[in-house]
């Protein structure tokens, strides 16, 4: 008897590993592989170019990078400048929005519903061409609208230069990136749908208002809807690049003035443009050690303020 | 009335009418509020069309213009007349077709009596406010068509997600079986590592695939986005498994004992009762392969003719960087499809987000 349930283990271990297989090959052969690899590259001064004169050459690239090259540092602080900037914009207007849409009192959900939704279908790339036609300073609408509506002189060369600006242009990309907020939104009002109405209930006998509703009861219980999305966003953010790059390949990567010269534009320009893959390497490798810092980081944070309710 | 819910307890009070005057009120005033933000929300889109709807003279107007607006004409003796509101020395203002211009002095016809004598106006006709007429450019849409080569970048597209997302499932649905029904030794750590893969960055595993897949020459080919494909994802691996252990395991059990083997169970049992989870799947993928750019970008340097859609649009805003109503024309034209497709699949796909993002 005993036998024949260690067969039974044995045949369902068995099953399992080939089911999974296809995962496992896969993981080592586009994951693991290719970071140790990317690992070993960073020690080199591969050009693929010239892939015969490739060297090893130490931490040569790590001291360029940390101490030699002047893009470095600013290209971390403008992907976490933007990072800083974008976040709160599309994960408030999210939460605001799914707040609204979960409302008893608003009519026709529903649509209301879809057509938030509508915009994350755009592809990134239309949208961003989209959003700097409106932001133009010259033909754009919301500058006129400005001008039309307050008299504040927004029109024009001298106007607003959203897309021109290196202080704007972050807002102006946030603002892509808020037609790109669907997913999250959809996220956090399911996670609002699923909070039971007896905690409201129980804070209106209380005589709890709004504000310390949204506090002590929806924030909590949806913090762990916004623990998973932060995550996703942040590392979304860390590879921040088709939006300037599309919007900047005809003049010169980084405009304005370097202003969108993020990490991740860096590392294509060294990479692909420049064609140095060992310096390449050693940028994707910055880009992942700070993933992996804000992921663990937040794995850790999240006991002080993730809320998993009796689940664990 | 179903907006009335929160009237309950004050009913009691006998104060309904005016609770359900102010609850309607307050629903008034959601209502309005989010109809303002959803109009600010899409007004770029709007932007978009009526931009792209604009010739060029229309859209280098000195005059700002929302909508496509061309001066209204009529046909006068094979002549085509330009309408101008002209104000007359009897206080009135009328709808007048203009003869000759001038400075001083201008000559027009009156439209609605075509046999009249040409009527003198005295005044500069630049300070007259012309009559205008909605003239979209339908044509433009046209134009960017061809420029951009959509038919190309469709194919491209459509080859590309509808291999990629066969591959998807066949190899996601696979691994999710195995770890949605199978225990087998390490299963959590190898779980967590296909969740750790979801946030890992692309970019610290390209360089060295980029290489590899130079020197078996396959860079500048469909290739290296597709093999990838056959080997799972986490993030498909996560949406299958949840919905596969929602699915009663009395259904494998029962198809055990009529001699099913594991095979046989994933695709007469599971399979079948997933179809929902995979229909968002795919729909997922689709829409992701519409949206890829980067590694796209990457892989198929250099060669035009194997762009997909967003490439495409990228490269092609670049070119045409000084036709802003042509830039606008394709950018709607890459938007419509999955806008469409999203319409008739949203219940399907709003539900797979919702199982793909809550219940981690």
């Amino acid at each position: 008897m005993k036998l024949r349930t260690n067969q039974q283990e044995r045949s369902e271990h068995r099953w399992g590993l080939v089911f999974i297989a296809p995962w496992i090959i896969g993981f080592l052969a586009f994951n693991i592989a290719p970071m140790i690899a990317s690992l070993g590259f960073t020690f080199t001064n591969y050009n693929p170019a010239n892939p015969d004169k490739t060297q090893f050459i130490g931490l040569t690239q790590w001291i360029r990078a940390f101490t030699e090259d002047p893009e470095t540092y600013p290209a971390i602080l403008k992907t976490l400048l933007f990072s800083a900037i974008c976040l709160p914009i599309t994960f408030g207007s999210a939460l605001a929005v799914a707040l609204v849409l979960n409302s008893k009192r608003l009519l026709g959900k529903s649509l209301f519903q879809t057509l938030f939704f509508l915009p994350t279908m755009i592809p990134t790339i239309a949208a961003a061409l989209i959003w700097t036609g409106i932001l133009n300073s010259q033909t754009g609408w919301v500058n006129v609208f400005i001008e039309k509506l307050t008299g504040f002189h927004a029109v024009g060369s001298d106007g607003i230069p959203w897309t021109t600006s290196p202080y704007l242009i972050y807002f102006t990309y946030s603002l892509v990136s808020l037609w790109g907020m669907g997913n999250t939104m959809i996220i956090f009002l399911a996670g609002l749908q699923n909070i039971s109405v007896e905690l409201y209930e129980a804070a209106d006998i209380d005589g709890a208002g709004w504000w310390a509703q949204l506090r002590r009861i929806t924030l909590p219980m949806l913090s762990p809807v916004i623990f998973f999305n932060l995550i996703i966003a942040l590392i979304g953010l860390l590879q921040y690049f088709a939006v300037p790059f599309t919007l900047n390949q005809g003049r010169g990567l980084g405009f304005p003035d370097g202003a969108s010269n993020f990490l991740a534009v860096d590392f294509y320009a060294q990479s692909f443009a420049f064609a140095n893959m060992g310096y390449g390497a050693v940028l994707a490798w910055v880009i992942f050690l700070f993933g992996l810092a804000f992921s663990l980081l937040l794995f850790w944070s999240q006991k002080k303020w993730v809320y998993y309710g009796g689940e664990k | 009335m179903g907006v009335l819910r929160g009237g309950k307890i004050m009913e009691a009070t006998g104060r309904i009418s005016s609770v359900k005057r102010v609850n309607s009120l307050k629903a008034a005033g959601i209502t309005a509020a989010v109809i303002f933000t959803l109009a600010l929300f899409l007004m770029p889109l709007a932007y978009g069309i009526a931009t792209a709807l604009k010739s060029p003279n229309q859209a280098a107007s000195a005059e700002f213009r929302v909508l496509p607006l061309s001066p209204a004409q009529i046909e006068q003796n094979g002549q085509k007349l330009d309408l101008f509101q002209v104000p007359l020395p009897d206080g009135s203002v009328k709808t007048l077709a203009m003869i000759q211009r001038g400075r001083q002095m201008s000559t027009f016809a009156d439209p609605a009596n075509p046999t009249a004598p040409p009527l003198e106006w005295k005044g500069n006709w630049r300070t007259l406010t012309p009559e205008l007429r909605l003239d979209p450019q339908w044509g433009n849409f046209v134009t960017s068509w061809q420029a951009i080569d959509f038919v190309n970048l469709l194919k491209n597209t459509l080859f590309y997600a509808g291999v990629s997302t066969f591959g998807i499932l066949l190899s996601s649905s696979f691994v999710a079986y195995g770890f949605a029904r199978f225990r087998f030794p390490g299963r959590n750590v190898a779980f967590v590592l296909v969740l750790a893969t979801m946030i890992l960055p692309n970019m610290i595993t390209l360089i060295p695939t980029y290489t590899f897949f130079f020197s078996i020459g396959w860079v500048g080919s469909w290739l290296p986005l597709l093999v990838p494909a056959f080997f799972a994802n986490g993030f498909n691996i996560f949406l299958l498994r949840q919905f596969f252990m929602g699915i009663p395991r009395e259904l494998d059990e029962a198809a055990k004992i009529d001699g099913a083997g594991p095979l046989r169970t994933l695709y007469q049992v599971i399979l079948p009762q997933a179809v929902p989870a995979l229909v968002a799947a795919g729909l997922f993928n689709f829409f992701y392969c519409w949206n890829d750019y980067f590694l796209p970008l990457i892989y198929l340097a250099g060669h035009p003719a194997l762009y997909p859609i967003s490439v495409g649009l990228s490269a092609f805003s670049t070119q045409y960087v000084i036709y802003p109503y042509l830039v606008q024309s394709a950018s709607i034209l890459a938007s419509l499809l999955p806008i469409i497709i999203f319409f008739f699949t949203r219940r399907f796909f709003m539900e797979g987000v919702v199982l793909a993002g809550v219940d981690k």
